[in-house]
């Protein structure tokens, strides 16, 4: 076996791509965040709880419906997503006015109602949600087995973030959506429905951590704390990326999949805890984050 | 006059006396009053939880309602998983509620916080669902009964099996927290004990949703088993990801504390095969059959161990009091002590000094898909082990006559 300074090679190159699986999770999950938080500066505590509600939605859909995962791959993003849209529309524009402190109570107090409620359903053991047979099995590579399962959440989670990034950042409608929310009133005058666009966007966001949920059903415990294990996490990779830098959380996302990865490979006790570590340090060194800028 | 007045007085003293002296031989407060203990909305709701709550009410009207003529009450509460709210908890109910017993319990470091209260106050816990064995070693007391099951139970029943059968290397996966390092220190024990070696060990933190990594690890570990020391959706996650990254293919993986309900919450699929230990199984016979169609129909779904263990102990407790002729926590424990639980959960069972219910534990190996009839259809008992070789032997220090 490959060795160097006493680090068995083949051992490290599976964790590092490991760490890159997870980490473009990461990555998806935190694109919603940013999103809603860098166009809308919405809190949203409730992202964990569509997650969620996205791999509880394709179990539904499977069990009760006979809905496959690829139908549900893009059903379940678009009726998360409706949640959202109505979410906006009837709990946050009516306190959209009011300090940012209003909807992040509203949207942790959503989550945790979202959360009660699917465990006096579904009780807290979890549901099952098998991997889709086009996707079962894997490769061998040299120095791991990659599942690929694995191998298509490292694809279509990097082509929902490019493309995303690439629609906000570099798209004519992205623009608009980002003048809209930086001067309302000027987009307005223009003839652009705003509070549309906002609604849209909080949904558009939402949605993404549906997919997310869809993405995990099948190698994740489906089950109603989901969403709040992953959501600190994420939270976290946001503020090390700059809240609401898009391309920042998308990079963070992977970096901090990796670090992760290696922290699990080094010291395993501490795999929970490294991420809140970089956070700290880049909060006191730059502490509007790596990929933020200074307000 | 005088006299009259002194000896109405002394009449009267001794009435009040008379009365205190018959409380004390009969039932405290008027009734008895038990309280459940449990996580009624977190991720331990489902093995214990509302359900622990039924049992030991199923258990009570089955008791008729009242023991030596003074009603029975059940009151309960939530724990969250948490040692302080428990224990708070605890104290409130026997300080100031008149609780006699507290049952439940779920998470030991619950249990731990919770037993030490009772201790204090001279009152019974009937632990139903924890693992760790301190309270019936390290943390004895003569108020602490444990029943259902314990990780020595856990290990003795899945480990020691499977050394026996020549899976002499071991790899530990195993949940960062204080039962997750009873479980493989007993288990480690057990391995060496019996001629085996454990080859490497990695602690993931409670609530890890992807292992992959510890996956990886056991993988290139070289080691024949893979043994998770974990619970819940720790043990789920572990188990698919460990079926997903081919593990389950190329040694054998242990599931050290499976409870039903993780069973079924996995595609049989990928857990059909693995082989466990369990203290109770539903539809083990006619008698746990007929109790567990009870219980279901009260609850919605069958019972985990630790709701049909929270129910035989009720049980024991109640007749322990009505044989007593009193609630006083001394001398109820001392006859539940001398009497033998019998019922559909407890087989061979007696309750040893130290507070540890001993009985027959069962090896049980998960379905498989074509072999199951029904949603409820998860395990097929393979082998029962005897009480005494699952529990082992109890330390002198915690023999209390």
């Amino acid at each position: 076996m490959a060795t160097f300074l006493g680090i068995n090679l083949f051992g490290l190159f599976g964790q590092l791509l490991v760490g890159l699986i997870n980490g473009s999770f990461y990555a998806l999950l935190s694109l919603g965040l940013a999103i809603i938080f860098g166009l809308l500066k919405i809190i949203n505590f409730a992202q964990g709880a569509m997650y969620m509600l996205g791999a509880f939605f394709a179990w539904m859909a499977l069990n009760y419906m006979g809905i496959n995962y690829w139908a549900a791959l893009i059903i379940v993003p678009l009726a998360v997503g409706c949640i959202g849209v109505l979410m906006e529309r009837y709990l946050l524009r009516p306190i959209a006015n009011e300090d940012h402190l209003y909807s992040l109570l509203l949207t942790f107090g959503l989550a945790l109602i979202l959360q009660g409620a699917f465990t006096h359903m579904f009780g807290s053991s979890g549901m099952s949600y098998a991997i889709p047979d086009e996707l079962k099995g894997g490769n061998r590579l040299p120095f791991m087995y990659l599942p690929n399962y694995r191998a298509w959440i490292i694809i279509s989670s990097l082509v929902v973030c490019v493309a995303t990034w690439y629609m906000i950042e570099k798209t004519k409608l992205g623009a608009y959506l980002r003048a809209g929310t930086e001067n309302p009133q000027l987009m307005q005058a223009f003839g652009i429905n705003v509070p549309l666009i906002v609604t849209l966007t909080f949904g558009f966001g939402v949605g993404l951590a549906g997919f997310a949920g869809v993405m995990a059903a099948p190698v994740y415990s489906v089950s109603p704390d989901m969403g709040s294990n992953m959501l600190i996490v994420v939270f976290a990779i946001v503020v090390i990326g700059g809240m609401g830098s898009i391309g920042g959380a998308i990079l963070t996302g992977l970096g901090m999949g990796i670090v992760e990865g290696l922290t699990k490979y080094f010291y395993p006790e501490a795999s929970t805890t490294v991420i809140f570590a970089v956070m700290v340090i880049v909060l006191l060194t730059k502490p509007a984050g790596l990929f933020g800028k200074e307000a | 006059m005088k006299s009259l007045k002194k000896s109405l007085l002394s009449a009267a003293v001794a009435s009040v006396f008379a009365v205190s002296g018959a409380q004390a031989a009969g039932i405290s407060d008027d009734k008895v009053k038990i309280g459940v203990l449990a996580d009624m909305g977190g991720v331990y709701a489902d093995i214990c939880g509302k359900g622990c709550v039924t049992a030991v009410e199923m258990a009570v009207e089955d008791f008729g309602g009242t023991v030596l003529g003074k009603p029975i009450e059940v009151v309960s509460a939530d724990d969250q998983n948490k040692p302080d709210i428990g224990s708070a908890k605890a104290r409130e109910w026997v300080e100031s509620q008149g609780v006699d017993a507290v049952t439940g319990l779920v998470a030991s470091s619950v249990t731990g916080a919770v037993t030490k209260v009772l201790t204090d106050n001279k009152k019974i816990a009937l632990i139903s669902t924890s693992a760790s064995h301190a309270f019936t070693t390290k943390a004895c007391s003569p108020y602490n009964a444990h029943w259902t099951y314990n990780v020595v139970a856990l290990a003795n029943g899945t480990v020691k099996p499977m050394v026996d059968a020549g899976k002499k290397k071991w790899f530990f996966i195993t949940a960062d927290y204080a039962f997750g390092h009873a479980l493989e220190k007993v288990a480690s024990g057990v391995i060496k004990n019996n001629g085996g070696e454990v080859v490497g060990a990695v602690r993931a933190p409670l609530g890890t949703t992807d292992f992959s990594s510890y996956v990886l690890q056991a993988q290139s570990s070289g080691a024949d088993v893979v043994a998770l020391a974990n619970a819940g959706a720790d043990f789920v996650n572990s188990l698919k990801t460990s079926a997903e990254f081919g593990l389950t293919e190329m040694v054998d993986v242990a599931g050290l504390l499976v409870f039903t309900h993780n069973a079924k919450a996995l595609d049989p699929n990928i857990a059909g095969g693995m082989k466990l230990t369990t203290g109770f199984y539903w539809d083990m016979d006619d008698e746990t059959r007929a109790w567990s169609k009870r219980f279901k129909e009260r609850h919605g779904s069958i019972p985990a161990m630790g709701q049909a263990g929270a129910y035989s102990m009720t049980m024991h407790y109640l007749n322990a009091i009505k044989e007593a002729g009193t609630d006083d926590a001394d001398t109820v424990m001392k006859v539940m002590k001398k009497n033998k639980p019998n019922d559909f959960f407890a087989r061979n069972a007696y309750l040893r000094n130290d507070g540890r219910m001993v009985h027959d534990m069962y090896q049980v190996r998960i379905k498989k898909a074509d072999e199951r009839k029904n949603e409820d259809d998860i395990f097929a008992i393979e082998q029962v082990i005897p009480g005494e070789q699952a529990f082992g032997p109890m330390l002198s220090q915690c023999d209390f006559k």
